[in-house]
């Protein structure tokens, strides 16, 4: 499976800022690949660099073995995007506007379909202007669709929705990917990329932080696996100082790392041999979430420098 | 240039137009009472006549008699007689609402026919040039009419005039309003919706999804054009219509009028795409717009003819591109003047392209 986006050395200066850092990734054909990063974090400006819309400092860019700023009328017969905060003619309804973009491709998509594909057949003659949020996420989605690219850009595609209309978009991505098309995605909704993502990149200040599948950022950059005892603290000092387990006390409960397969085992063999009274146990791991939150908080405590928003 | 992608384009151009209350009651209503407002303002009848109070102190003696009805002959004036206190003669003009008025002495016919002289007083407003001069030359007419004859009763006038008026028609003012309001509606109907549209559409990021498309900016903005040159022709045929129904207005139905209401929406749309383009904001582009649009919508001879300007306005009014659409529609539609009316054409038309192509050069689908 060959590469549909390689980045290499990506430099984007502004006056004044480095929105993008000498970043290199990528993307692998037929795969959904998440671009994660906090607001203002070079997430934006790197897609729109992919995709064309903006020119870069330095460094090497290829999307389906084009350069997207000398190349980009070319590539745009090739890519979907949905931009952050799709926006279309008000008075124009959802089946006048895939007409409309597909007689700008030159193909010829049959509008219900489409809209099918996204949930939005019931909405086909009702006026851009009268749409919720979800259903102009969702015409958008499928505009990016009518030239039947080999790429989709969603940038940010399920912020402000609601659960069910998120749910209704992760399909749409499913099925994408199903149907052999790379996926760009970029979201700060975590589970989203855990969910949905094959490959996944973190971004800070303008450099990547992460990068790999969720699992194995999260087995890398994550704590480890632990057990989680409801009980008084006492029982940690007794599991430190008698059992020689090392042993935290967070939010009033007992956590112990696993490092092993045999340690749960070892562990409460030593909470029940200590007579103090506990509750329960759970066992706890790593969100990529938790992994993000941390990460990006590090970093930022570490530089104490705010950064400008995009 | 696609065919497919324009005509697609232009759909949604004349469907998002026709969802649009105010737009469509801008373009095809405003036209019509535009001309029924200044059709009224103006007089439908169409008479040039300045209204002149007359107060005859001489008791109605035959002399003063004929020369009021000379005066009357002369149509310029429309005399109402009146019976002021002669010392508050000038102020009881303005307090009833007249600009001009005139006095005839008493004794008018005595000294008349003695050969004395006897002056008839005229009353003037500056501030209405037009009624004054109009009333004057009525007035210095009939007295040059008079002395001639007291000084030679039996001559008559060695030159006259043979009254004519330039083109083969009298004229009323309606006639020379239907071009003007015209070229009203070329200029402010694209003018001020392209500015906005240039402005907003970058603000909400409609061009940066369109520059994902295959649309050229030069499709985009011809798509425009044609449905601004489609209007015009509505509009324009409207007004016509309007006015021929309602005023009886004389209008040359000439095919040299369809360039002109081609030219004139390329050139607005153009202009007014540039200046969207070059205003940051959606706020800066309707300021820009104004600025443009209001010298030219009353100095280009809209509702006034240039000709009625002082020379240095004149000059001001031969620099707004709007002047050469109304001035060549005029001279179509009224003067017959084909030479003319081709230099008006190509001037609109090489500034119309310039303008295009200057549009298409800093219009931006994408940030740098």
């Amino acid at each position: 499976m060959g590469q549909a986006i390689e980045v290499h050395g990506l430099v984007k200066q502004y006056p004044g800022l480095t929105a993008v850092d000498h970043i290199d990734f990528q993307v692998a054909s037929g795969s959904v690949f998440a671009f994660l990063g906090p607001n203002g974090a070079g997430k934006t400006t790197t897609t729109e660099i992919l995709e064309g819309l903006r020119n870069r400092t330095e460094g090497d860019v290829r999307v389906l073995d084009l350069d997207p700023w000398k190349e980009g009328r070319r590539l745009h017969r090739k890519i979907g995007v949905i931009p952050q905060d799709f926006r279309f003619f008000e008075k124009i309804n959802p089946r006048e506007a895939i007409e409309y973009y597909a007689a700008l491709f030159g193909t010829d998509p049959d509008p219900m379909e489409l809209l099918g594909r996204v949930a939005l057949e019931d909405k086909a003659d009702s006026h851009y202007d009268t749409l919720s949020g979800g259903q102009k996420q969702k015409l958008g989605l499928a505009l990016a669709l009518t030239n039947n690219p080999e790429i989709c850009f969603l940038d940010e595609p399920t912020t402000g929705l609601d659960p069910h209309a998120r749910r209704a978009i992760w399909a749409v991505i499913r099925r994408l990917r199903s149907e052999g098309r790379t996926v760009f995605l970029t979201t700060h909704y975590l589970e989203e990329a855990e969910l949905l993502a094959d490959h996944t990149a973190i971004i800070n200040h303008g450099k990547i932080i992460a990068a790999g599948t969720p699992g194995e950022i999260i087995r890398r950059l994550g704590r480890p696996e632990r057990l989680v005892i409801e009980a008084p603290p006492s029982l940690g000092t007794y599991l430190q100082d008698q059992a020689g387990i090392p042993a935290e006390i967070h939010d009033g409960k007992v956590e112990v790392p696993l490092r092993a397969k045999g340690d749960a085992l070892r562990v409460l063999n030593a909470v029940a041999s200590s007579g103090i009274p506990w509750e329960g146990f759970t066992t706890a791991q790593d969100t990529l979430e938790d992994v993000f939150v941390r990460l990006v908080g590090q970093m930022d405590d570490g530089a104490l420098k705010s950064e400008a928003a995009p | 240039m696609n065919g497919r992608r324009l005509f697609g384009d232009f759909k949604v151009v004349v469907l998002s137009y026709r969802r649009n209350p105010v737009a469509l009651f801008f373009s095809l209503f405003f036209p019509i009472i535009l001309i029924v407002l200044f059709g009224y303002i103006l007089g439908g009848s169409g008479s040039v006549t300045t209204p002149l109070a007359v107060e005859n102190l001489d008791h109605n003696s035959p002399a003063s008699q004929a020369f009021l009805s000379a005066l009357n002959n002369t149509t310029l004036v429309q005399i109402t007689m009146v019976n002021y206190p002669p010392s508050e003669f000038a102020s009881q003009l303005g307090d009833n609402g007249y600009t001009s008025g005139l006095i005839i002495p008493d004794g008018f016919q005595a000294n008349y026919t003695n050969s004395t002289p006897v002056n008839v007083e005229l009353f003037t407003n500056p501030q209405d040039a037009s009624g004054a001069g109009i009333s004057e030359e009525a007035v210095q007419g009939v007295v040059t009419a008079f002395n001639l004859h007291a000084a030679c009763p039996t001559c008559s006038p060695i030159i006259g005039i043979t009254p004519k008026n330039v083109g083969s028609q009298v004229y009323k003012e309606i006639d020379y309003l239907i071009p003007g309001l015209i070229g009203f509606t070329i200029l402010t109907s694209p003018m001020f919706s392209m500015v906005d549209i240039a402005a907003s559409y970058r603000k909400d990021g409609i061009f940066r999804e369109l520059s994902l498309t295959p649309l050229t900016k030069a499709e985009w903005l011809t798509s425009r054009i044609v449905w601004y040159v489609l209007l015009t022709f509505l509009s324009a045929a409207i007004m016509i219509g309007a006015g021929v129904a309602l005023f009886n207005a004389h209008v040359e139905l000439n095919a040299g009028l369809l360039p002109f209401l081609v030219a004139g929406p390329f050139l607005f749309v153009s202009i007014g795409m540039l200046a969207g383009t070059v205003a940051r904001t959606p706020e800066s582009a309707a300021i820009i717009g104004n600025i443009i649009t209001f010298p030219m919508m009353f100095l280009s001879g809209t509702f006034f003819a240039v000709s009625l300007f002082p020379p240095w306005l004149q000059s001001v009014a031969k620099i707004l591109p709007l002047y050469y659409v109304i001035d060549g529609m005029n001279q179509v539609m009224l003067f017959a003047n084909t030479t003319r009316a081709l230099t008006d054409l190509a001037v609109v038309m090489i500034i119309a392209v310039v303008f295009f192509l200057l549009a298409i050069r800093f219009f931006t689908w994408r940030d740098e």
